[in-house]
């Protein structure tokens, strides 16, 4: 059984950012070579015609974990899905659930669970009768069924819109209804298909937290499939990042961010400022790169490997670039630019910065005081940032 | 400028609505005239009853009514049936071999002259008979037969378009909760595409209540349909009794109408509101 709140242990553990530079703060299972997968994909594949939807996935997602698998419409992440809950057969690879192979088992059959993207509320059954479906399907004596699905209705805050048929419910409560009567049958595997995307902001900011917190009542380890790299960052105890039917990262949702290992993923996550560049000056503790974008030399606190010709790129996130009228001290990882336009977001504001090579440079900053409006349009300044803060990849 | 095109407009309306309705009025009125005679209005003795005594006490068109109303519930059911599976055959499966055909064929009922599709009922009915012994001499059975070969197409065409706008993430919801494909069927799409099924149903009764040329070649002796008899007397001279069989058949067509576009309408509103 799981464990009580160990969703949220996993989350806390990886808050800290450190897990990959090298100190691991608390044993995380996908760091314990010795922990057992409850879900495994093993080079899994689908194709559809000659089109490659899932490619050779191999993957490992542990007992009450949140997996977000993050991605653009078409990479593959719903097809990933819809093969974890049975309705789509994989071409190659095997499936297991809690060491069950679980490749050829039909969706009736998988102690796995779904929630629909469109929610799939049964049109003709009341809220009651949609949540209990799941378990008069497994015989389950009345009873049992009346009090389950009570105990369910209540957790999810609907108990009183029992009777309501699904039209009569606003579309936040279509939500909870399809959440618990995809939790009610108490799944080893619960999966969410854009679980969020049918809601206005607010709405989906509040949900995120339910979600979590639900999770971690329950203990269910969910997989969630999102494009909204902002819902995988607050859900996710880990986000694979997918990709043309590949999962081109999977990590904490700190990793992903702050050691993204390409530049598509630095890029799909976040915004971020690449420059392209050569290595000139190549050691164990620190690379010099020249970027013709930059016109400059960035020092790079950090030894990386790349071949010495090869072509690579330099990632730097806006918030992590500082902004000045004065010349801060040093020469490298400093340049000179002019704001060409502000977007003011209220809790900080985003900087569009033109280089004198014309690349365009963006710089979000804070708004930490009310009339600290010093900066602005034409205006002549620097840009710096931390040598540990640049990000370098190869591809 | 506004009111000039709305009196326009309304004139339009009625004079629309004159040119549909006004014979079926005249009809209805008539139907209660004294007269012996169909077009002269006998304004001594109207309004009256009498030619709805006569008819109520006609065996002839009584028994053809209820012939009628046998072969058009038979048929309707039938056709709903077959109709459903073709139109799930056709809506689900996107490629199998011969779907081009089956699709060919189930419409084609639809475009074909009616007196092709009888004349070649006609033709195996009678090559089946000779054949294997069955269906022995033509009645009620051949004629359910025929009518249900041209309304399931129209009761494949509803189903299938209600099938094409059919979530299938709600069966497969019901499958990932544990139901058995053949039970996903029963609880969830079945009452899900009841009113397409339902009107599926209606138009393949109407289809089949109204039928003169298919029924006239598959029927037999003792078996006439309430369209074969009407025509059969029209044939002699249109009698009053005529006008009330019509003004019956209106007023349960009317009612059954309303009925039906009251209930359509409430599911509609609910099928969208989802």
């Amino acid at each position: 059984m799981p464990l009580r709140g160990f969703g949220r242990n996993l989350r806390r553990a990886n808050s800290g950012v450190a897990i990959s530079a090298g100190s691991v703060a608390k044993p995380t299972p996908w760091n314990d070579p010795t922990a057992r997968a409850y879900v495994q994909l093993e080079h899994v594949s689908k194709s559809f015609g000659d089109f490659k939807a899932v490619d050779d996935i191999s993957l490992k997602i542990y007992q009450g974990e949140i997996f977000c698998l993050l991605g653009a419409s078409g990479c593959g992440k719903t097809t990933l899905l819809r093969m974890l809950g049975g309705f789509e057969k994989p071409s190659a690879g095997r499936i297991l659930i809690d060491g069950e192979d679980m490749t050829g088992v039909p969706p009736y059959l998988r102690p796995v669970n779904m929630m629909f993207q469109s929610y799939a509320l049964f049109p003709h059954m009341n809220v009651e009768q949609n949540v209990a479906f799941g378990l008069k399907q497994d015989g389950v004596g009345k009873a049992e069924i009346k009090d389950r699905v009570a105990t369910m209705l209540d957790l999810v805050k609907l108990g009183e819109f029992a009777k309501r048929k699904p039209h009569q419910l606003s579309g936040g409560q279509r939500q909870r209804v399809a959440l618990a009567r995809s939790l009610v049958k108490r799944p080893k595997l619960l999966l969410l298909d854009e679980p969020l995307g049918a809601l206005d902001k607010k709405l989906r900011e509040h949900t995120q937290f339910e979600l979590i917190s639900l999770q971690d009542k329950l203990g269910v380890t969910f997989v969630v499939v999102t494009h909204d790299q902002e819902e995988a960052m607050t859900l996710a105890s880990r986000i694979g990042v997918m990709d043309h039917g590949e999962i081109v990262q999977a990590g904490t949702p700190s990793e992903i961010y702050e050691f993204p290992s390409s530049k598509f993923v630095a890029d799909f996550v976040g915004s971020v400022n690449i420059f392209e560049g050569k290595l000139i000056e190549d050691a164990p503790e620190y690379v010099r790169i020249a970027s013709h974008e930059l016109d400059a030399v960035i020092y790079v606190s950090h030894g990386i490997s790349a071949a010495p010709d090869a072509i690579i790129w330099v990632a730097v996130r806006p918030e992590k670039i500082l902004m000045s009228t004065e010349a801060p001290g040093g020469t490298e990882n400093v340049v000179r630019g002019t704001v060409q336009d502000i977007a003011y977001l209220g809790d900080l504001s985003i900087y569009l910065v033109k280089l004198p090579t014309g690349k365009i440079v963006r710089v979000t900053q804070p708004n930490t005081s009310r009339h600290a409006e010093t900066i602005t349009w034409e205006q002549k300044v620097y840009l710096s940032w931390n040598s540990s803060s640049p990000v370098v990849v190869t591809r | 400028m506004n009111e000039r095109r709305s009196f326009f407009v309304i004139t339009c309306l009625a004079f629309g609505f004159a040119f549909l309705y006004i014979p079926i009025l005249s009809m209805v009125v008539f139907s209660f005239n004294a007269s012996k005679l169909v077009t002269v209005w006998d304004s001594v003795n109207s309004p009256t009853l009498k030619w709805y005594h006569v008819l109520f006490s006609n065996e002839e068109i009584l028994d053809a009514a209820w012939i009628s109303l046998r072969v058009a519930v038979v048929n309707a059911s039938g056709a709903v049936v077959l109709g459903t599976l073709a139109g799930f055959g056709l809506a689900r499966f996107e490629q199998f071999r011969g779907r081009f055909t089956l699709n060919a064929m189930t419409t084609a009922p639809l475009v074909m002259p009616e007196v092709i599709t009888g004349l070649s009922l006609l033709l195996l009915f009678v090559a089946l008979e000779e054949t294997i012994g069955w269906p022995a001499g033509r009645g009620i059975t051949t004629m359910t037969i025929g009518h249900m070969t041209f309304s399931m197409a129209y009761a494949t065409v509803v189903v299938q378009s209600r099938l094409a706008s059919f979530d299938t993430a709600l069966e497969e919801a019901a499958m990932d909760l544990g139901a058995r494909p053949l039970k996903v069927f029963f609880v969830i799409t079945l009452p899900i595409i009841f009113p397409a099924i339902l009107s599926g149903w209606l138009l393949a009764f109407t289809l089949s209540w109204d039928d003169l040329v298919i029924s006239s070649f598959t029927s037999g002796p003792g078996s006439s349909t309430l369209p074969m008899v009407v025509f059969s007397k029209v044939r002699l001279g249109v009698s009053p009794e005529i006008n009330v069989l019509a003004t019956l058949t209106i007023g349960v067509v009317t009612l059954m109408i309303v009925g039906v576009s009251l209930w359509m309408a409430r599911a509609n509103r609910l099928a969208k509101a989802i």
